[in-house]
């Protein structure tokens, strides 16, 4: 037995190249495999996300066109002329306004219903998976498909009209200018909430229980409870869901494709990204649709950083 | 593994407040939630009902007494959008690119999110920055220079690859990958390296195994990407026997519902076709999708 150990420590002291092996170390870390690991996922950042992004600040820079592949052609920098172009042209603007006006309904609403009914959901017993699936049922499902029941549901004839009978308005929901935009708030608030409400739950559960206990004995009620242990625990997490909302709404595009027939009525429902496909795409713009989105991911980082200094002041 | 489970419901609070009020007037009571609740769940279900309701109808019913027909279901509206449209072709299209974008989330994701949580290698803290960077950069921003690779320089319109190759690793699910791995012991990782594994062989063999559970919730949570996903499809294919069913329902809905007979009938039909897969999926699988899974990862 006591040979065997020996020999054992003995191979385990050999190796006589540490210098190398070190070198290797320094140079590619201590599991150089990792690399080996990684590199399928980096290369795919690589040519998919960071090359991308550069090529769109790229192109917004430049008089940039669609050729035939492996055309030979002259695409001149053009400075600002392409965000001068976007700034200047009241359909973007439009766009822009119209995303501002869908947050102003959409985050509100999706942050204190997501809360709500998170909070609710935690204090019940009974049939808590039935309902937690029921909620986030439409945010796994394809807009597309939700879109034609929305469609059928606020068409002129549809059955919310038909409820509403005289009370319905008129022109209907999706063809009225200052109705399209708040029914595809509505819509996304409706269809993502199930999402904010899965985040809101795993919040809860690191709320202390002791709190709730200890301000129910200091006579505190639900709603007391609510606004001053519920809503400054979870904190950190309605910054998160805020960031994410605007993220959503910034992406904004099956909808007013789909739901109001192309940004209908009249633009009223346009969103920046739609503008970009009809500049970029229907049009062969991709220099102008590149600036938009430039301004768009700058103008979310701009409403984020802002969020964040609101919500977690104090 | 504690993330899988199901936030369990305070089983204890109760005995201890009534420990604390003997009275038993401070147990909370749950009815009034739960009637809200239900009333909620109604308004996010109702959708779905209708859905199905009217894809059976005959003729559109829009009344509230049409949300419940008494008989004259029918599955014409069925074969009237798949007499319009190929529902056959763009279902197996749908299928094609969600399942090369998961095949490759689970292959090429497991192996970096296995290696940014256990591995050291030089470059991990740059990888896993642009990895949580993916997730607040807006796709749409790379609409455009993505369009210009994929389409206009490579020539990849029209083909499985082009659809899949910007969703082919979904870095929301590396980032699930790697909190998994991480929670793993150290331990057990050099017990299995002094044993003489060799790497791939303890993920393989040692890790793998153990988060089990977290490739089914990463499955799931890269299955609604690519079968829901509308926008990236309709850029890159413009050959209707490529789109997948996403893309051939809204060119029905916008193009062609007009002109036939029942045109919310067929459009509801191929919205429930749409919807089953994924619908199905989660409710089978709802006890893998829960709060904690995605708490982490930033979207879904």
């Amino acid at each position: 037995m006591v040979p065997a150990m020996r020999t054992d420590v003995g191979t385990v002291t050999t190796p006589r190249r540490p210098s190398s092996r070190q070198r290797v170390t320094t140079l590619l870390g201590r599991h150089p495999l990792g690399i080996l690991f990684a590199a399928p996922y980096a290369v795919f950042l690589a040519a998919l996300f960071a090359y991308p992004l550069g090529l769109a600040v790229w192109i917004s820079f430049h008089d940039y066109f669609f050729a035939a592949p492996g055309a030979v052609v002259a695409r001149p920098f053009v400075g600002f002329a392409n965000y001068v172009t976007v700034l200047s042209d009241p359909a973007v603007r439009r766009s822009f306004l119209n995303v501002g006006e869908f947050l102003v309904i959409n985050v509100p609403l999706t942050v204190v219903l997501a809360l709500v009914l998170a909070t609710a959901l935690n204090s019940v017993v009974h049939a808590r998976s039935f309902l937690r699936t029921s909620y986030y049922v439409p945010y796994v499902t394809a807009s597309v498909a939700l879109v034609a029941v929305w469609l059928f549901l606020f068409s002129q004839d549809g059955m919310v009209n038909q409820l509403l009978g005289p009370l319905a308005p008129d022109p209907s929901w999706l063809v009225n200018s200052q109705l399209a935009m708040p029914v595809i708030a509505l819509f996304v608030t409706w269809k993502q909430l199930g999402f904010f409400i899965l985040l809101y739950l795993a919040a809860l559960q690191g709320v202390s229980k002791e709190l709730y206990e200890a301000a129910s004995i200091d006579g505190a009620g639900k709603v007391r409870s609510f606004m001053s242990i519920t809503v400054p625990g979870v904190r950190p997490v309605t910054t998160l869901a805020v960031i994410l909302a605007t993220i959503t709404g910034a992406n904004l595009f099956t909808e007013p494709y789909l739901l109001t027939n192309g940004g209908g009525p009249d633009g009223a429902s346009t969103s920046p990204v739609f503008v970009m496909y009809q500049k970029g795409i229907e049009q062969g713009n991709p220099d102008v649709a590149a600036a938009i989105g430039v301004i768009l991911v700058i103008v979310v980082l701009v409403i984020s950083l802002i969020y964040r200094r609101l919500l977690e002041r104090d | 593994m504690a993330l899988i489970e199901t936030p369990t419901p305070h089983a204890a609070q109760p005995a201890e407040t009534r420990t604390t009020k003997p009275t038993g007037r401070r147990k909370p009571r749950t009815w009034p939630n739960l009637v809200v609740l239900f009333l909620g769940a109604l308004v996010f279900l109702f959708p779905f009902y209708y859905m199905v309701v009217g894809s059976l109808q005959a003729k559109p019913d829009t009344s509230l007494g049409g949300a419940f027909p008494t008989g004259g279901l029918t599955l014409h509206n069925y074969a009237e959008i798949n007499s319009r449209v190929d529902l056959g072709s763009s279902l197996v299209n749908s299928g094609i690119f969600t399942g090369g974008v998961i095949l490759g989330t689970v292959v090429f994701g497991v192996l970096a999110g296995y290696a940014l949580a256990r591995l050291h290698f030089r470059g991990r803290g740059v990888l896993f920055a642009s990895m949580l960077l993916v997730q607040i950069v807006p796709f749409q921003l790379l609409i455009i220079p993505i369009y210009v690779m994929i389409v206009r320089t490579y020539g990849l319109a029209d083909t499985y690859l082009g659809m899949i190759l910007p969703f082919a690793i979904n870095s929301t699910a590396v980032f699930v990958f790697r909190q998994f791995f991480l929670q793993l012991p150290e331990d057990l990782f050099s017990a299995a390296r002094l044993d003489g594994a060799g790497e791939f062989r303890i993920l393989w063999s040692v890790a793998l195994p153990l988060v089990k559970p977290a490739l089914l919730t990463a499955v799931l949570l890269t299955f609604i990407g690519p079968w829901n996903e509308f926008l990236w499809p309709f850029l890159v294919t413009k050959d209707a026997s490529m789109q997948p069913l996403a893309v051939t329902l809204a060119n029905y809905i916008s193009n062609i519902a007009g002109r036939a007979s029942n045109p919310f009938g067929a459009i509801l039909a191929g919205a429930v076709v749409l919807a089953a897969p994924a619908v199905a999926l989660f409710t089978v699988f709802q006890r893998h999708f829960t709060a904690s899974d995605l708490g982490s990862g930033v979207k879904g």
